[in-house]
């Protein structure tokens, strides 16, 4: 039991963060119907201005509000600078950008930093953990938690009470008939893309604050795997990536519990195959895109 | 008197479709205009045009003096030119009120908006019973007058209106003309798309009648119902 209840907050823990980095990419695909796969790299930024904080001395609570504002300016240039001339090309178009927009950036970042892993230095507390009853848990899972759903909370009454909130989920569901209301269309992809970037950032202080390295690649795994639990939520849908990061969450971490040693090493392939069962089940995802209209055959 | 809108040859083009081939037409301040003809005449690519939605290949449009020919979309609300498209497109996933506070977007005027929130509510009751319903679960002819309502929150001085009646009970399109007739009162000039063309040019001061993507026939209400040529445009005939 007590086993169970551990796994449990590691699942939310961890669930929590792929959900952070799903909801990214739902607003972004959402607003403009790009799947941005350079959205890994906003969180190595951010990781990297972790790093640089920690070597430069700066304190650890205020190397946080920088590094997740670097992922927000970086964000926002490249939606300017990459994303911006594409904006009304295919999907296809979209998707290679932003696959060159990755690439070039981890080629930066391993030839003008380093190709190796470097050490984040993290206050001491954070490795530290508590007592509840029998169970033990680390500082840094409890501040993940606490962190998502203080986000996910802050993210609601964005979308539902702030005009810009509105407007976003009003052109995610008609682009056109947004902008006819005023909406500029310019707003709500930058809007979009400056959430996006703040969620990566927050999202890459939880991950390195549970690794405590960061290096050229950090991003690209999360990523997939919030991908992933965009698709199984319902791509575009904001409460769907956020399900589906949960969920995605919860099956890798009770695989690795519950999963008998020698079949450890199919855990990744389990959980997806998990995944693909849920799909053909509910194949526009958990809870569906209100945008997807379009019946298929 | 001067014209609020007017529209010199214009052409829209979608690739290698081209659904609009010169259209000229005026609209002056506090009238109605219908604008007729079967499906794929061009009605809707005029008025999809005239507020940015659809591209104009050539021509001229001008709006209160301005040249508004390729602006984008999101100016024209604020200059004074809404559509309520075809098909209603209210945003289903938000609530009644939120659809209207979006159609208010543009105006920076807090009493402006206040009065329109007022106007809307006296028009169509029926919204502000349900306001925090979510406009999807809405009856086609709810829908109807919430698109309706949300394109006069930024108080237009020229309303375009794309098949209102579409798909509604008889009931409510009765309801709808005589919305026109009311809001034609307040002083709003329209320029209406309608299938319905006996109810159409009821209402209607003047008319146009298109037919592949050309003008076949323009006139006074009075004088389009007894044309030939509207009959001919509507069975297709040359």
């Amino acid at each position: 039991m007590d086993l169970f209840l551990q796994q449990t907050v590691n699942a939310f823990a961890l669930g929590g963060t792929y959900a952070l980095l799903a909801l990214g990419l739902a607003m972004v695909f959402s607003t403009m119907g790009l799947i941005n796969f350079a959205h890994g790299e906003l969180m190595t930024i951010a990781g990297y201005i972790l790093m640089a904080c920690g070597l430069a001395g700066v304190p650890f609570a205020l190397s946080v509000p920088l590094a997740i504002c670097a992922a927000v300016i970086a964000a926002v240039a490249m939606e300017r600078i990459a994303f911006r001339p594409v904006r009304n090309a295919s999907g296809a178009t979209m998707l290679v950008t932003s696959f060159a927009v990755s690439m070039i950036l981890q080629v930066l970042f391993q030839n003008f930093i380093s190709a190796r892993s470097q050490a984040v230095l993290l206050p001491q507390v954070l490795s530290e953990s508590v007592r509840f009853g029998g169970l033990v848990i680390g500082v840094n899972k409890i501040a993940a938690i606490a962190t998502t759903i203080v986000m996910l909370i802050f993210l609601d009454r964005f979308m539902k009470h702030h005009r810009v909130g509105i407007a976003m989920r009003a052109a995610a569901e008609d682009f056109s008939v947004a902008r006819l209301m005023g909406i500029r269309a310019n707003t709500v992809i930058a809007g979009a893309f400056a959430l996006s970037g703040f969620l990566a950032g927050v999202a890459a202080v939880l991950w390195v604050s549970q690794r405590a390295s960061v290096d050229p690649l950090m991003g690209f795994t999360p990523v997939l795997k919030a991908f992933i639990a965009a698709i199984l939520g319902g791509l575009g849908s904001l409460r769907g990536a956020v399900a589906g990061g949960f969920l995605l969450g919860f099956i890798e971490i009770y695989l690795a519990a519950y999963l008998p040693q020698g079949m450890q090493e199919f855990r990744d392939p389990i959980a997806l195959c998990l995944v693909v069962l849920v799909l053909i089940f509910r194949p526009n995802g958990l809870i569906p895109s209100p945008a997807l209209k379009a019946e298929k055959v | 008197m001067s014209a609020l809108l007017s529209v010199q040859s214009l052409h829209v083009q979608y690739g290698a479709v081209h659904a609009v081939r010169g259209i000229d037409l005026d609209v002056r301040e506090g009238e109605i205009i219908a604008l007729l003809g079967a499906n794929g005449a061009g009605k809707s690519s005029t008025l999809n045009a005239l507020v940015g939605l659809a591209p104009a290949s050539q021509g001229k449009i001008v709006f209160r003096g301005q040249d508004v020919t390729g602006s984008a979309p999101e100016r024209f609300a604020a200059l004074g030119m809404t559509l309520s498209p075809e098909g209603r497109r209210v945003f289903g996933t938000l609530s009644v009120r939120e659809n209207l506070l979006m159609g208010a977007y543009s105006m920076r005027d807090k009493p402006a908006v206040k009065t329109a929130w007022e106007r809307v509510f006296d028009l169509f009751p029926i919204l502000r019973e349900r306001r925090e319903q979510f406009a999807g679960t809405l009856s086609g002819g709810q829908q109807q007058m919430l698109a309706v309502g949300r394109a006069l929150m930024s108080n237009p001085r020229l309303l375009l209106l794309d098949e209102p009646s579409l798909g509604l009970a008889p009931k409510i399109v009765e309801q709808i003309f005589e919305l026109i007739t009311v809001l034609r009162k307040q002083g709003v000039t329209m320029v209406v798309v309608e299938q319905n063309v006996s109810m159409a040019l009821e209402v209607a001061d003047r008319g146009y009648v298109l037919a592949n993507g050309r003008i076949a026939a323009s006139g006074t209400a009075a004088q389009l119902r007894n044309s030939q040529t509207l009959q001919a445009a509507y069975l297709g005939a040359d």
